[in-house]
């Protein structure tokens, strides 16, 4: 039996019916919508991602972390009469003068307390408070989506090892993450889904992974395919193509396969740089999605938003991070090929941080801040804010960006319009006590 | 209390607040699960130490040193005249050199602490004891992928967290607050009062700087460390506790002139913010440094301390939903001993419910290895650990990415492709060690009564003696605690 084959039946056996949508057919571009939700852990400081040039206030609040006007030396990326865009952003910016991107501004989700942890909480859960539920407003989405083509489907993967909580609950996902370990034998691999056939937990995880796994697989024959054949060489030169290989991955003896991998790694100090990690993970994300039959909602996270020291302007430890962020981004849409007009990404944060520059030339946890939606499906070129201004009396308890947007608004508007979820469903499934964040609408082209 | 039978409570003890049992183990702990806990209470926690392992003063002090040569080419490529000698001295050995150095320094550290560590994990006769260092060490995390601290989290772990792990709470809380790692982690080195003598002299040389706090250190160390974030405290209590701990520092490569070893603890007055401050609704007097001992001590001794302690340790080691009746009996022997941990581990392990359920938790992916490691005799690479092993299973070791720590509960860790993952090592491990292995014979010896039958015979019937490897270590009873 092949590998594939077995595969299927095992996730069959094992865990119910998760794979019964799954096709092996080729790719036919149903111009089904995509969604990326990319989570910025750490708060990051959406006054020096899109600062507000424009605001009277603006410069003298934020000191050494000040970036200037549009059209100076180092200044700002030019998008509208008040607000730039950080220069580290130059792929975002050319996303935003073909109109594929939307920045909201002074938006907040409901939480006020500045904790980073309840704050992300929040973020996931989709709830008004802190720790209500055990389950992520994006799972709970794609769980309200009309089961029209296979109810069982495996809709929404999470490139990290475990889901982060946002896709955690009952709507079949998957998680996927680079693994260079040698795959397991045929038989094995029955044994263990015979050993979990009465453990609900191990045997739907089990399932899952196995149908991350075939349509990487999947993907990667494409890629193969179309290398050989001459066309998508662009798509199939990354690094992924060769992680996902089963061909490619280490059959060495078990002994030099143990002792070897240590040396394998880069160097400590180079893991560390962010932009070698989000590399890897947009392309996984885009080889997910970029199938017909695959899932359509990808996520996954980055950290190191939390700049309380020496954050930097527009040179410094922020501009790098920020820099990476929009490579990334720039591969994600090099990734999806035509897909990207079917794709709208989704970025926020727990919340914003202090308007003023604190001791030690960062800034501390504050409250409002930016949210960036683009893609190709996205109505973009514009600022969506109704800005409160940085002026003394305009700021939130006398320090914070006062939020005059609900981040739940931009989320029921994406979630509405581009997937296509009911409107009773986001306002009691996937956003309880929502009803004042009304969705906004015309985000994404019809 | 009345204990179900005795086979269980050796197997509870070993798995559950253990790192999982070495052949023979079990047999050992004998009938009473509960008396081979209590008795690792008794004597000095174990120390890890082993030849080159170094103290943070002196990590510090050769990072100080590098960073200084570092500086030194530096300003001779900026003194130097023309453009090509502004390159020449940029591009100079010495200089390229000196960059390269610091990485060098830094990971023969981090990988021989790390190794340290897990060889302790995989050896100790105490594995309660260990799973207590390793759970405050997550407490007070500091995490490596920020700056210097990849040189540091291991000292940092052996000089403010094991000390103390069989010792009082509110000492462990000072000596991780006040230690170089964390003040560089939670960026409390250089927050200064805006109105200190420090802060003056800054500003009157440079008019346009506003030097001032950093509240980092103060939310987390109330957030995080103490209260916890329903504790009760305000934005004006993580203001107020800034100031507070205004000053705690580190002496730096010139402190040698004034007495101090550089790279160690300094409370710089001139930084501290002058005048009395009110946290949680105390007021307390400006007395210095002790000003934020004494804030310390009564957050060590606040009740929604106790509760959140309490209620860590009964998710950690009981289950993810953590029974009610174990967190009061918990928090009240905390607050009953005024933070005697050796007290609060006895109504940890004294809890009926602890015993209960067996295998109600999910290991994390570090216990997962320790286990598998202890419990097969694998070899280790001596001064080395499999650091590849933990950052592929997803848990680095020291690297939780954020001041909270690593996440406690078994969704957090049952993830598909985590579960695969471990489930492709195991196989390599049966790969590798299956045919000097007998699974049929290790898998009670290991597991004690919470083998299943389902389990037992899976292995029996294995078509080879490492597919039996493979399945004992991918059984459900063994992926959970």
């Amino acid at each position: 039996m092949k590998r594939r084959e077995f595969l299927t039946a095992g996730a069959l056996a094992a865990g119910g019916t998760l794979l019964s949508g799954l096709t092996f057919a080729g790719v036919a571009n149903g111009n089904k919508p995509r969604l990326v939700f990319i989570i910025l852990r750490g708060a990051l400081d959406g006054l020096e991602a899109v600062p507000p040039c424009g605001d009277p206030a603006y410069a003298a609040l934020r000191g050494e972390l000040e970036i200037a006007r549009p059209g100076t030396n180092g200044g700002a990326l030019a998008l509208d009469g008040i607000f730039g865009l950080h220069p580290a952003l130059s792929f975002m910016h050319q996303t935003y003068a073909a109109r594929e991107l939307i920045i909201f501004h002074a938006v907040a989700g409901p939480y006020r307390n500045r904790s980073h942890f309840d704050g992300q909480n929040v973020l996931e859960t989709g709830y008004a408070q802190p720790h209500a539920a055990q389950t992520g407003w994006l799972n709970r989405a794609l769980a309200a989506l009309p089961a029209a083509r296979a109810p069982e489907k495996t809709r929404g993967v999470s490139i990290a090892p475990t889901a982060p909580l946002v896709m955690r609950g009952p709507a079949a996902v998957t998680s996927w993450s680079p693994s260079h370990l040698a795959p397991l034998d045929d038989d094995t691999l029955q044994r263990i889904s015979d050993l979990y056939s009465h453990d609900p937990v191990l045997g739907r995880k089990l399932a899952e992974a196995l149908a991350a796994e075939a349509i990487a697989e999947q993907s990667a024959a494409r890629s193969r395919d179309a290398m050989a054949g001459g066309a998508g060489a662009h798509f199939a030169a990354g690094a992924f193509g060769s992680m996902m290989d089963t061909s490619g991955r280490m059959t060495m003896a078990p002994d030099a396969r143990m002792g070897q991998r240590a040396d394998r790694r880069p160097p400590l100090a180079q893991r560390g740089r962010p932009g070698a990690q989000y590399a890897q993970v947009v392309r996984a994300a885009a080889r997910f999605i970029r199938q017909a039959d695959g899932p359509q909602v990808a996520v996954f996270d980055t950290t190191g938003w939390d700049t309380h020291f020496n954050e930097g302007n527009e040179k410094g430890q922020l501009a790098a991070r920020l820099a990476a962020l929009d490579a990334a981004l720039g591969g994600l849409k090099a990734g999806l090929g035509p897909v990207w007009s079917d794709t709208a990404v989704l970025l926020a944060t727990e919340f914003g941080r202090t308007v003023a520059e604190n001791g030690t030339r960062g800034t501390d946890h504050g409250t409002a801040t930016a949210a960036y939606l683009l893609g190709g499906a996205v109505k973009g070129g514009r600022v969506v804010a109704d800005w409160p201004g940085l002026s003394p009396r305009q700021l939130y308890q006398d320090r914070d960006l006062r939020p005059t947007l609900d981040l739940r608004a931009v989320m029921k508007g994406v979630l509405a319009e581009h997937l296509g979820v009911p409107a009773r469903a986001l306002e009691s499934a996937v956003f309880p006590e929502s009803g004042a964040a009304r969705p906004l609408k015309g985000l994404v082209r019809t | 209390m009345r204990l179900m039978d005795n086979g269980l409570t050796s197997a509870i003890a070993a798995n559950r607040f253990g790192l999982g049992a070495r052949p023979g183990e079990l047999a050992a702990i004998g009938g009473s699960g509960l008396d081979w806990l209590r008795a690792q209470l008794d004597g000095p926690a174990p120390e890890i130490g082993g030849d080159g392992l170094q103290s943070s003063a002196s990590l510090l002090t050769q990072i100080y040193d590098l960073r200084r040569t570092i500086q030194a080419e530096r300003m001779r490529a900026a003194a130097a005249r023309s453009v090509d000698e502004r390159q020449a001295a940029a591009g100079s050995a010495a200089a390229i050199g000196a960059f390269k150095k610091l990485p060098q320094l830094i990971r023969p550290v981090y990988l021989a602490e790390a190794g340290a560590r897990f060889r302790h994990s995989v050896s100790t006769d105490r594995p309660f004891i260990e799973r207590l260092a390793q759970f405050w060490s997550n407490h007070f995390a500091v995490s490596v992928d920020k700056g210097v601290l990849a040189a540091l989290a291991g000292s940092y772990e052996r000089e403010a967290i094991r000390p103390y792990v069989l010792g009082n709470f509110s000492d462990m809380l000072i000596a991780t607050q006040r230690h170089p790692a964390m003040l560089l982690y939670l960026d409390n080195e250089m927050s200064m009062g805006p109105d200190s003598r420090a802060a003056r002299n800054i500003e009157r040389r440079n008019p346009g700087r506003r030097p001032g706090i950093n509240e980092n250190l103060a939310r987390e160390t109330l957030e995080l460390h103490t209260v916890s974030v329903d504790g009760g405290y305000t934005q004006a209590d993580v203001t107020a506790l800034s100031k507070v701990l205004t000053g705690w520092s580190i002496a730096g490569p010139e402190a040698w002139r004034f007495g101090q070893r550089p790279g160690t603890f300094l409370f710089r007055a001139a930084m501290h913010q002058p005048g009395p401050q009110v946290v949680m609704g105390k007021r307390y007097p400006d007395t210095g440094y002790d000003q934020g001992v004494a804030v310390l001590r009564n957050l060590a001794a606040h009740p929604s301390t106790a509760r959140f302690i309490a209620t860590k340790l009964a998710r950690h080691f009981i289950a993810d939903a953590p029974p009610a009746p174990a967190v009061d009996r918990v928090a009240a022997a905390f607050s009953r001993s005024k933070g005697d941990l050796p007290t609060v581990y006895r109504a940890l392990i004294g809890s009926p419910e602890a015993w209960e359920q067996p295998v109600s938790k999910f290991k994390t992916p570090s216990d997962f290895i320790v286990s598998s490691f202890r419990g097969l005799a694998l070899p280790i690479r001596p001064e080395k650990a499999p650091v590849w092993l933990f950052q592929l299973l997803g848990q680095r070791i020291w690297c939780p990415g954020s001041p909270a720590g690593w996440p406690d509960g078994s969704a957090d860790w049952d993830g598909a492709s985590e579960l695969l993952k471990r489930i492709e090592w195991a196989d390599a491990v049966g790969q590798r060690i299956g045919p000097r292995r007998d699974a049929r014979q290790l898998a009670p010896r290991l597991l004690g009564s919470v083998l299943s039958a389902t389990a037992r015979e899976a292995i029996a019937h294995a078509e080879s003696a490492a597919q039996a490897v493979t399945l004992l270590l991918a059984a459900p009873e063994f992926l959970r605690r």
